[in-house]
């Protein structure tokens, strides 16, 4: 299995550059805060919707907007796609997990990769915790999989 | 009388205005866009948790993100340097402007000619916060930017689902968190 950026010499220097734009973004608008999102849903100051949303209208016009124009990416010859998953309870257990520790911490995956970018060290125990949590899960589900069926690898 | 009434509304709903929201926001879907029309990929930032876990662990759960692994180490390291050219930039006095505020919260310490930002939330909060993220962002297929942004960018029910439940979920907690006096 080829990894995916071998497609195209572009393709990391293009991954680079959005995230960079991506990551400024989340500086320039304080999500690189924990404060500032606890602040949020501790209903003190609602710009966080500015945030999520603003972003969600560039994204939605950007994956809408461009089958008007080209079927495939030029860099993978990817068809344009939306993000879509499947709806299942998964969703609704794992967003939860998700939300206690979001409410608890103030920080998610972005942001906090951010937060390193500003010079927040501290960051890094939530970073450490999220690759716990990522261990656990996976170890989980792995074995778990391997003991139903091999085949039944889920979502 | 309306027109006041409406002003002091927003004041008290975005105490530091929304211009930096709005701006900050626009870039981040900018970022994900730039990407998703290069590639075609609608880039989160969470699936990074276990792609990069396939290099130390040969779980079946990491190994699926073998292909994407090393793009997903460049993402990141684009993001944590994007923020790291706003900390040297406005976060360090270099470029200024009436759409950014500065810090409300935290710390501001210069080290060497450069201002870093520290944050005051408790380290128990960030480390336990980050094992139930690590946890239910990979559990719940997305976070804040694959469910958030590009599942919503997407119009997709599953991330209206996921969103709506974390949202709700994240309100829930650190209001009660802070009604127990724990702060920050």
């Amino acid at each position: 299995m080829a990894a995916e950026h071998e497609q195209h010499p572009l393709f990391l220097p293009l991954v680079f550059v959005g995230g960079l734009i991506f990551g400024f973004g989340l500086g320039f608008s304080h999500m690189a805060q924990p404060e500032v999102v606890l602040n949020f849903l501790q209903f003190e100051d609602f710009g966080l919707l500015f945030v999520m949303f603003g972003a969600a209208v560039v994204t939605g016009i950007t994956f809408f907007g461009v089958k008007q124009f080209r079927s495939e990416a030029p860099l993978t010859g990817a068809i344009y796609g939306r993000r879509l998953k499947t709806l299942d309870t998964n969703v609704v257990i794992g967003g939860g997990i998700f939300g206690v520790g979001w409410g608890l911490s103030g920080i998610c995956p972005g942001a906090a990769y951010a937060s390193l970018g500003v010079g927040n060290i501290f960051i890094l125990y939530g970073i450490a915790g999220m690759f716990v949590g990522a261990y656990v899960q996976g170890y989980w589900r792995s074995v778990r999989t391997e003991s139903e069926s091999p085949a039944a690898a889920a979502d | 009388m309306t027109a006041t009434l409406i002003v002091a509304m927003f004041a008290e709903l975005f105490p530091n205005g929304i211009s930096h929201y709005v701006i900050g926001g626009l870039l981040v879907g900018l970022g994900v866009a730039v990407i998703y029309l290069g590639t075609g990929i609608p880039a989160g930032a969470s699936t990074f948790l276990e792609s990069t876990l396939s290099y130390g662990s040969s779980l079946a759960r990491f190994e699926r993100y073998r292909t994407s692994r090393d793009w997903r180490v460049v993402f990141t390291l684009g993001i944590v340097a994007g923020a790291a050219v706003y900390a040297l930039t406005f976060q360090s006095g270099l470029l200024s402007s009436g759409l950014q505020p500065g810090a409300t919260t935290g710390e501001l310490r210069e080290v060497g000619g450069v201002t870093i930002w520290l944050t005051e939330v408790q380290p128990w909060r960030l480390f336990l916060g980050g094992i139930l993220i690590g946890i239910g962002t990979r559990l719940g297929k997305g976070c804040t930017s694959g469910h958030g942004v590009c599942g919503v960018g997407s119009a997709s029910g599953a991330s209206f689902v996921g969103v709506t439940t974390f949202l709700l979920v994240a309100i829930g907690v650190a209001q009660l968190v802070a009604a127990t006096g724990v702060n920050p």
